[in-house]
């Protein structure tokens, strides 16, 4: 099938299979490998990625579902060499260790925060539920949330934080 | 040339490597791709135990994409055995450890045919294709079945499940006492079994190898911790010459000791990479890795304390058995050993026997796991101090501290044997009782048992020591390992005075790059951004140990600072030259050298300078070479002893048997800090998995062998609403065991908390009755240990998912 998809600001149109996942057709046709899969059940989030302004696990989406799409990846965050807030806030609070989960969290927290601009403790912990860190103990994860949450306040931030409504995804974010 | 001022080590530096982790500018091994690259998938066995009687791979062979099948019968001439490195004992029995089964299978998911296409969807779909025929075979699951009398036998040939026995006994040694006349005299004995559940690492990488068999050197990139060891056992394992042979361990993404392997697929996909002349990759999917990537733990504890009744212990056995699965891999045998060390702790026993016994079963092999045969021993006699505190009506703390080393013992010489150098038990312990808030906590649990309250309270102590640094080399051949424990390290001088630092440590997500940066900069002056760390790769780095057992910083940093060390001794000759002054006269400070004595304003040279001075080499003293690069290579003359005290206090609902953690305050000892922000980090991510093997984690396997908690939604890795926010601290001793005065501290969240949490339950529900809860503490083990009053409540909450609502009378892994 031939799909166009946005990603990270390029639009690519391309020939897939119909069975090949989001995750698959991003990291072998495109070359976005700072997306990786960390399970076969969804359980990891290590995948995370927005499609048209929603996280999803994009080991769970098929490419073919991204037609017409807009996708943005981890290495689509940055702007002018400018870190997006919740990427400098990972490196400030030393929320990461071996980083293999650090796409998907970092996906997962902007999403967090574009639902709730100033979540507590445990609305952190609940929004980042369906993405694993083996490493972290995850409490300087939700540090850096927090903290990245003040720094976006005022509507100030790049515009990877804008949450557009524009359709339905299927095999959503959580 | 300006220098630091204020000293690196003790900074809390932001982390070097986080600038490509955070944008996904990442280097996983799946990442790679090269010219004609090919993939491979792995069939394998459903079976625990069973003789392949065909295998068919014809249709297999005809799937699109598809460029050859390869089964055991193909491979079995160049497969070798995968390598033990610890033979234990003289004795020890250990069957042959196919990368691939050839004719029988062992446990279920061991690997008996590979198939190699053009891509991974298309090798996916091949392995369904691939058709095999078994004999079943009698499967061996239970440790203690396993060597009772007329056991079925998971390798025939060996005549026997047990594959070794290990003793030591302290009056034997020399270092205490005979523990069976402290049993015979003791005033009062507590003796309980507890089991340690079989863990899966579960680092969120899944592993990868890529072969590139095309140039001049064969190379190997794998998500491992072991970069250097994989190319010596590459070497042995396959009779290939080491120098044709390149290992690359690029980005890693956690280990745990679950990389620290030869591993099947490593060989496998040498081999297929070779034979068809083409750069070939696997890369497991997480089901995969939970079933055929080394397992953890799995040890059936049976213990005897002996004390006074005033408290004074007085004796200590210890009687194990360790499942080794159905294979020896490259450290098994030694993984309980590690924790004969360890049993008795910071307490003063004058009598101590520790033995083991290895036990071979139809499941995936065990080997090391975050902690590896320090974690059981700390768990079973942090248990057992507070079974004494109970037994004896006193407060758990007091038992400890009746007990404990006291600071002004150091150097102090254990009935284990080992010498610990430093420590000070009563100072983490009074700030881990004062940031807990110990004597409110106490007041509440009394308050609400009297009220009878739901939900009841729970306190549990950890006051635990571990040993770090992995290992002098005298003792690991004391102890049978296959090779030494030293660890290597370059430092290059480039003429614009940058600095390359060259580590044999191999790190997977701990900061070395950060860290040694700031060990560097304080050693030779230079600005923490001018040090770049290079490691992980056979070729620029070319000696090592790699990365496992809380060595990196005790071990592996230290070769940097003796390299360091040689780079200044060097410079210091062509600075005296530079400065027309005698070598003697000349002192390195802050960067620079000057005239010992000759004032502030008195010409100096920097570092950089006389980088610069050697590289041009037009004017050096005689006989000095035009080079300041210097190698150093460690050993380390003892073992470092992290220690600290943990608290937990634990909430139980008595109506649900649910557990939820209230708070929990770690104080940890882990001697001088570099990094403090990278050390409360590993301390964060310890707990996390010492908490998670408390509560929830568990591989179990079915009474066919077949491994019930294959997927991320079966094995319970707690996310971030699992886990309790923790209120971590430090005191500080340092070591006297190596010049930076550090100890370690990547296992010690881990060896410390379990313990303690399970300490906190127990204590919760102990007024009902209840003594122990067998690991995981579910809510459905919980809430029956409640409703029974058992005093070992185990069997039930054993299946997958933790205990989450079906019921197997059998229990555990059984």
């Amino acid at each position: 099938m031939r799909i166009t998809v946005t990603v990270d600001g390029t639009t690519y149109t391309d020939e897939v299979e119909p069975r090949q996942l989001l995750v698959h057709y991003l990291r072998e046709r495109l070359g976005k490998v700072g997306t990786v899969v960390g399970c076969d059940t969804s359980n990891c989030g290590a995948c995370t990625v927005h499609l048209d302004g929603h996280s999803v696990k994009s080991c769970s989406v098929l490419a073919v579902q991204a037609d017409g799409g807009e996708v943005t990846t981890i290495e689509g965050l940055a702007r002018d060499g400018t870190l997006h807030p919740v990427q400098q806030a990972f490196h400030d609070n030393h929320a990461l260790q071996c980083g293999f989960c650090t796409p998907g969290m970092i996906m997962q927290s902007i999403d967090l925060l574009a639902d709730n601009p100033d979540p507590d403790e445990r609305a952190v912990r609940e929004g980042l539920e369906g993405n694993l860190c083996r490493c972290t103990g995850y409490q300087n994860i939700v540090r850096a949330v927090r903290d990245a949450a003040g720094h976006m306040r005022g509507g100030a931030g790049p515009e990877a934080e804008q949450v557009r409504e524009t359709r339905n995804v299927v095999g959503g974010g959580n | 040339m300006t220098s630091t001022i204020e000293p690196e080590i003790g900074r809390a530096r932001l982390r070097k490597e986080d600038a490509r982790l955070i944008a996904g500018r990442t280097r996983w091994t799946d990442n790679l791709a090269l010219p004609g690259l090919l993939h491979m998938a792995v069939a394998r066995s459903p079976m625990a135990h069973a003789r392949i009687t065909n295998i068919d791979v014809d249709a297999a062979r005809r799937m699109p994409g598809v460029l050859a099948v390869f089964t055991g019968a193909d491979l079995a001439g160049e497969q070798g055995s995968l390598p033990c490195a610890w033979p234990i004992t003289e004795d020890m029995k250990s069957p042959d450890a196919p990368s691939i089964a050839v004719e029988e299978v062992n446990f279920a998911g061991e690997a008996v045919a590979v198939v190699v296409a053009r891509s991974a969807y298309e090798a996916a779909d091949a392995l369904e294709a691939v058709d095999v025929d078994y004999d079943e075979l009698p499967v061996v699951l239970d440790l203690e079945g396993a060597v009772a009398d007329g056991a079925d036998l998971v390798h025939p040939d060996l005549g026997t499940n047990a594959s070794a026995t290990w003793v030591f006994d302290s009056a034997e040694a020399g270092t205490g006492t005979d523990v069976e006349r402290a049993i015979a005299d003791a005033e009062v004995l507590i003796e309980r079994t507890y089991r340690q559940q079989r863990l899966i690492p579960a680092f969120m990488e899944p592993r990868s190898v890529v072969v590139d068999p095309t140039g001049e050197q064969l190379t190997m990139w794998s998500a491992t911790q072991i970069p250097h060891i994989l190319r010596v056992m590459l070497a042995m394992t396959l009779s290939v010459p080491e120098h044709k042979v390149r290992v690359i361990a690029p980005d890693v993404g956690g280990g745990f000791g679950g990389k620290l392997q030869v591993t099947p697929e490593e060989i496998l996909t040498f081999l297929v990479a070779r034979r068809l002349g083409k750069p070939v990759k696997w890369t497991e999917t997480r089901s995969e890795s939970l079933l055929s990537a080394h397992h953890g733990r799995d040890q059936v504890q049976k213990l005897t304390l002996a004390a006074r009744r005033d408290g004074t212990v007085t004796g200590l056995k210890v009687e194990l058995l360790a499942d080794m699965g159905a294979y020896l891999r490259l450290v098994t045998p030694g993984v309980p050993i590690l924790g004969a060390f360890m049993f008795n702790a910071i307490y003063k026993f004058p009598a101590y026997r520790f033995a083991c016994t290895n036990v071979f079963t139809n499941k995936t092999p065990t080997d090391a796991y975050r902690g590896a045969g320090r974690p059981e021993a700390t768990y079973a006699i942090e248990r057992l101090m507070d079974e004494l505190a109970a037994e004896l009506g006193v407060d758990p703390i007091e038992i400890r501290e009746r007990n404990w080393i006291r600071h002004e013992e150091f150097p102090f010489d254990t009935v284990a044997g080992l010498t610990y150098d430093s420590g000070n038990y009563e100072a983490a312990t009074a700030k881990a009782k004062e940031l807990f808030g110990y004597d409110a906590l106490r007041a509440e649990q009394r308050e609400r048992r009297e009220r009878g309250d739901t939900v009841q309270l729970g306190i549990g102590t950890s006051t635990f020591t571990e040993m770090c640094g992995l290992a002098p080399s005298r003792v690991l051949g004391a102890l049978s390992y296959a090779a030494g424990g030293w660890e290597h390290a370059a430092v290059r001088m480039l003429p614009t005075g940058k600095v390359e630092v060259v580590t044999g440590s191999s790190p997977h997500g701990q900061g070395h790059e950060t860290a040694w940066s700031q060990i560097v900069a304080d050693q030779l002056g230079v600005p923490f951004e001018d040090v770049e760390v290079l490691h992980g790769d056979t070729q620029s780095s070319h000696r090592g140990m790699d990365t496992y057992g809380s060595r990196s910083l005790t071990v592996g940093a230290m070769a940097v600072v003796r390299a360091a060390d040689k780079v200044k001794a060097k410079a210091a000759k062509v600075a005296a030259h530079m400065l027309e002054a005698a070598e003697d006269d000349v002192e390195f400070a802050g960067g620079a050298f000057g005239v010992r004595g000759a004032g502030a304003e008195a010409k100096s040279v920097s570092i950089q300078d006389v980088a610069l001075a050697v590289f041009a080499a037009h004017d050096l003293p005689d006989g000095v070479e035009p080079s300041l690069d210097s190698e150093a290579t460690f050993d380390p003359e003892n073992f470092s002893f992290p220690h600290g005290t943990h608290l937990c206090a634990a909430e139980v609902d008595t109506e649900t048997g649910r557990v939820t953690i209230r708070s929990y305050v770690a104080v940890d000892d882990v001697g001088k800090v570099v990094n403090p922000l990278i050390v409360e980090g590993q301390v964060h991510g310890g707990l996390a998995q010492g908490i998670a093997q408390a509560l929830y984690e568990e591989a179990v396997h079915d009474e066919s062998g077949t491994l019930t908690t294959g997927t991320l939604a079966d094995y319970l890795v707690p996310s971030a609403v699992d886990l309790p926010e923790f209120t971590t601290d430090r005191t500080e001793t340092a070591a006297t065991s190596n010049a930076l005065g550090v100890k370690g501290v990547g296992e010690a969240g881990t060896i410390a908390s379990t313990p303690a949490v399970v300490n906190a339950v127990v204590d919760a529900v102990r007024h009902l009755g209840v003594s122990d809860v067998q690991m995981p503490c579910t809510p459905m083990r919980v809430w029956q240990a409640i409703r029974t009053g058992r005093t070992d409540a185990g069997g039930l909450g054993g299946e997958a998912g933790g205990g989450l609502g079906s019921i197997n009378p059998e229990g555990g892994a059984r």
